[in-house]
């Protein structure tokens, strides 16, 4: 009969309006800012660089590879390496970026640079309150500020963060086991060339190039134990 | 702006500009009204503008002017490599980003010629489903919101797709502009947790689509509005090169699921909708039939998803210069076919890169399904086109 | 005790008056009564838009305003200041001179109307013997203001709106009309007051009231539909289609203007709402006997707002009807229908008293609606379709 469907869908929103009163799932509205909802642990919003340890500057992981600034498509990463160098976490000497801004009014939050990144150095945070009325460099942010901590990491992306942490820490061991081997082995052939009885140029020879690799296997081992 | 000013009659200024059209300057002696829709309004789904000449309330003419969001998407994918330029692909229709990933990632895996794991392949088609779903009941929500029911059943629509959002965002990490295809496979995998969150979404789907379609089907206004409205003649839409639910309200059975056998969509059993009337009310009901059968793809591929890889080992992130050649790929996205032309010279970054885009393209007949409607008819016969202007534009 | 509630109003204005020389108390006790009026309808105006957007938001699943004061209750004071501090613009080749006087017709016929509508026991401003005839003259005034909206902007938009609006004012006129000529001729007069006291009476427990009546519901029904096209409200306000030509015939209007227009429609809805509780739905009068001792004037709000809260649930659900297609309602559907109904009540005043008379008006309404209910659509094919699927 005609006006059928029209009394149902008045049914219809008779049920939502009192349905609004009584249950969450007619009524989803979160009142922010002051409920929130929990964002979602996978989510990106704008990248940040990992440090390990209490000091920002030192425990960097960012090797100013220049990597991430090739390949960001909308190209708002801008680095400037530095001139010496630090060790990292494994202790070879690395540069480190003098200079790394961000601008994150560019940024699209595509994550490419996460991807690309060998050395685990720039992760995505999860921070998305960064309005601002200085139009010029409100939205500018250098490496100080993008600097975040690895248990800042850990409580933002706990499941990522602990398998960057794995990987890390299997790199860690490895490079200290391939330094072990090369050290015993080293120090293995300086005993077998100091045992046998050889010519004397070549023994001079010999023992000339032992303590050399001792001395640099020393200071791998040095590193590593840091 | 020049003309005078007569009595009872009106003044229609002279634009300037070269992408205007010349506007007549008429009085009120003769009948027809020259009224331009947009691309400030409500209605247009984004900046769309319509010159439209009336007679009375009827359309005598229609002039479509876009080119208002065109943010030379195909330029910069020259400049850009092929990895940079998946993130911009997200934005070309952002209703739907992960169908405009994927349709790259077949492109330039055909390109390279790469293989794609299984796992990978049926993640896939989860999520092109899933946003085929949101996409679909988000266009009927509009499409009765324009038609003034204050927005009540796009704020249903909205929930599911919410829910659907959610999802997407626990994946990938964005809920609009995900970003997931990759040559090769998908960024990441999937837990076993999130598999079962989606089997939850995916099982309260059928019961949104009973609503959503009493709320169609019954309904004595809406049906008036829309049956009759805007006809679309199946050899002018094949004519005009008309994909998508479009073609498919208007009779032909033409769906590139079925067709190119892409993906593994062979394994999925799911049936093609045909409209008989060709008009506004077939292309609403062919997507709401639409979304229940992606429904039906959706739990047939959470049931036998396979474990294993979700990214081809050999494929390489950077550094990835396909051999010199070309190729095209193509999907059946939400809202037609949506397909990706590009010519590799072996460098990192293509040569030429191209976007077939199914709004556009489905745009080109609004003229002649508008002719002879009433003015109110545009908005609603707009709405069944179902474009988004990131798309017409690029 | 319960008496004197009932008639406070008017024994309060007889306390104020009593002040007076004799010779201008009767000036003055109508213009206290004008005053009071002017002063509560917008208020009423005022509570009405907010419970229209919280209503509206309940019904999306969201809240409605709720920042501005305890459940949003400052809003309507929030936006009346936003209204009267935005700047006044007239367009340059507007006719100045109507486009002021617009609204202020609009304004000046809507509560024209409310003079005659009974409030309460005793309480109507002017007891004209002919006073629905004069409700609904000034009800036709407002017709010329919205055309004098359109015309004097000198747009495009806003004379598509207003001619719009005035041919689906005037096609729902004669339903309007048609449908209270029916009240008349049970009744006897057309001085409301008389109606009301009509219906004024109680058989058992129940009511008198006319919508209970046969040929009452029909009428009822088409006073609801032809009073939702009076007032422009949705679904047949297509005249300011906010999705297709922006805001119609009040396009070119910002300001206390456009406020004015505003409370306008809103007013006008509460005099057609308090024009069917009149004619239909008792007036003052309760709803079941027991129930008498409540004061009349609350009676009369209650139903006015039911009516009101129903308009808002009629546009939180239905989409707008083209114009042509609410033309050939109008005149297709609801004309005959309510001319037949004219004929449903003769055929009822003439059976004489009896359960036979009720038995045989209902099938006679509800068999004639159906017919043309489905006749109406065949013509139009319009219809549920079945869908097939590709091999």
């Amino acid at each position: 009969m005609l006006g059928e469907g029209i009394l149902k869908g008045l049914a219809e929103t008779a049920k939502n309006f009192a349905g609004s009163y009584v249950s969450k799932e007619r009524l989803t509205t979160v009142q922010y800012p002051e409920e929130r909802i929990p964002t979602a642990e996978n989510a990106r919003v704008f990248p940040f660089l990992v440090f390990d340890g209490k000091d920002w500057e030192s425990g960097l992981r960012c090797v100013a590879c220049q990597i991430c600034e090739k390949e960001c498509p909308p190209k708002c990463i801008y680095i400037e390496k530095s001139k010496d160098k630090k060790p990292d976490y494994v202790g070879k000497p690395q540069f480190y970026p003098a200079r790394f801004d961000i601008d994150v009014s560019v940024c699209m939050s595509c994550q490419i640079c996460v991807e690309v990144c060998p050395f685990e150095a720039i992760k995505m945070n999860t921070e998305f309150e960064l309005a601002t009325d200085d139009r010029f460099g409100g939205l500018l942010l250098d490496r100080h500020k993008l600097a975040q901590s690895n248990e800042y990491y850990h409580k933002i992306h706990p499941t990522e963060a602990a398998e960057v942490d794995a990987r890390l820490a299997e790199e860690k061991a490895k490079t200290e086991a391939k330094a072990k081997a090369a050290a015993a082995a080293a120090a293995a052939k300086a005993s077998a060339a100091a045992a046998a009885p050889k010519p004397a140029e070549s023994a001079t020879e010999k023992l000339a190039e032992p303590p050399a690799k001792a001395a640099e296997s020393e200071s791998k081992q040095g590193g590593g134990g840091q | 702006m020049s003309g005078s000013v007569t009595e009872l009659g009106f003044r229609l200024a002279r634009q300037e500009g070269w992408n205007q059209s010349p506007v007549i300057e008429r009085d009120t002696d003769t009948e027809q009204l020259e009224v331009a829709m947009g691309p400030h309004h409500p209605s247009t789904h984004g900046v769309f503008r319509m010159n439209v000449t009336l007679e009375g309330e009827r359309i005598v003419r229609l002039k479509p002017v876009f080119g208002y969001l065109h943010r030379n998407h195909e330029k910069l994918g020259e400049g850009n490599s092929y990895l940079a330029s998946m993130p911009y692909t997200d934005r070309l229709d952002y209703f739907c980003s992960l169908t405009n990933n994927w349709a790259y990632a077949l492109a330039v895996e055909k390109l390279a010629g790469q293989a794609v794991p299984e796992r990978a392949e049926y993640l896939r088609v989860i999520l092109a489903e899933l946003t085929r779903v949101q996409n679909h009941a988000s266009a009927v929500g509009f499409l009765i919101q324009d038609m003034g029911a204050s927005g009540t059943p796009l704020m249903y629509a909205f929930r599911e797709r919410e829910k659907i959002l959610d999802l997407f965002e626990s994946l990938t990490g964005s809920r609009m502009m995900c970003n997931y295809m990759r040559f090769g496979g998908c960024r990441v995998d999937a837990s076993t947790e999130w598999l079962d969150r989606a089997r939850t979404v995916v099982a309260g789907l059928p019961a949104f689509a009973d609503e959503f379609e009493a709320l169609l089907c019954k309904n004595e206004i809406l049906m008036a509005r829309t049956q009759g409205t805007g006809v679309l003649r199946p050899e002018l839409a094949i004519n005009a090169g008309v994909t998508g639910p479009m073609l498919r309200a208007s009779g032909v059975n033409y769906d590139i699921r079925k067709v190119d056998h892409y993906g593994i969509y062979d394994r999925f059993s799911f049936k093609v909708p045909l409209g008989d009337h060709w008009d506004v009310y077939d292309r609403f009901m062919i997507r709401l039939l639409e979304l229940r059968e992606s429904v039906k793809i959706l739990e047939q591929a959470l049931k036998d998803i396979p474990a294993g890889p979700v990214m081809d080992p050999k494929a390489k992130i950077r550094g990835f210069r396909p051999k010199p050649g070309e190729a095209y790929g193509r999907i059946e996205a939400p809202k037609g076919e949506l397909g990706f032309y590009l010519i590799s010279d072996g460098g990192p970054d293509p040569y030429r890169y191209r976007v077939r885009p199914p709004s556009l393209i489905n745009l080109t007949v609004l003229e002649d399904m508008c002719l002879g409607q009433n003015v109110a008819d545009v908005v609603l016969i707009l709405g069944s086109v179902d474009i988004v202007l990131g798309e017409v534009d690029r | 005790m319960l008496e004197r509630l009932d008639q406070v109003f008017v024994l309060f204005k007889d306390w104020l008056v009593a002040f007076l020389p004799a010779s201008w108390q009767g000036v003055v006790g109508v213009i206290i009564c004008v005053v009071a009026i002017i002063a509560v309808y917008p208020t009423l105006f005022a509570l009405a838009v907010l419970m229209e957007r919280k209503g509206l938001g309940r019904m999306q699943n969201r809240y409605g305003p709720n920042r501005v004061g305890p459940f949003g209750i400052l809003q309507p004071v929030a936006d009346g200041i936003k209204s009267l501090t935005k700047e006044d613009i007239v367009p340059l080749r507007a006719d100045a001179v109507v486009h002021f006087l617009a609204p202020v017709v609009l304004v000046v016929a809507v509560f024209m109307g409310f003079a005659v509508l009974p409030m309460g026991r005793n309480m109507v401003l002017v007891d004209l013997d002919t006073s629905l005839l004069f409700f609904f003259a000034m009800m036709a005034s407002t017709e010329l203001s919205v055309f004098m909206a359109g015309w004097s902007s000198r747009n495009k938009y806003s004379l598509l709106g207003a001619m719009r609006a005035v041919a689906q004012m005037i096609s729902y006129e004669v339903p309007l009309l048609l449908s209270s000529i029916v009240i008349v001729m049970m009744t006897g007069s057309l001085s409301l007051v008389r109606v009301v006291e009509a219906q004024n009476h109680f058989t058992g427990i129940l009511p008198n009231w006319y919508v209970f009546t046969p040929w009452g519901f029909a009428g009822f029904i088409v006073f609801v539909i032809a009073s939702t096209a009076e007032t422009n409200r949705s679904p047949f306000d297509l005249p300011e289609g906010e999705s297709e030509i922006i805001a119609g015939y009040f396009t070119e209007y910002s300001g206390f203007k456009f406020a004015l227009f505003f409370l306008g429609e809103y007013v006008e809805m509460f005099a057609v709402a308090g024009l069917g509780t009149t004619l239909f739905l008792g007036g003052w009068a309760g709803p079941i006997s027991f129930l008498s001792w409540v004061p009349s004037w609350i009676w009369f709000f209650a139903k006015v707002e039911l009516w009101i809260c129903f308009f808002i649930w009629i546009r939180g659900t239905l989409p707008r009807l083209r114009q042509d297609q609410l033309m050939n309602f109008a005149w297709k559907f609801v004309l005959p229908f309510t001319l037949f109904n004219l004929v449903v009540a003769a055929v009822w005043r003439f059976m004489g008293e009896g359960w036979l008379r009720w038995l045989v008006c209902w099938a006679l309404v509800v068999g004639v609606y159906a017919l043309a209910g489905r006749s109406g659509m065949r013509r139009e094919k319009i219809g549920t379709r079945i869908y097939r699927y590709a091999d």
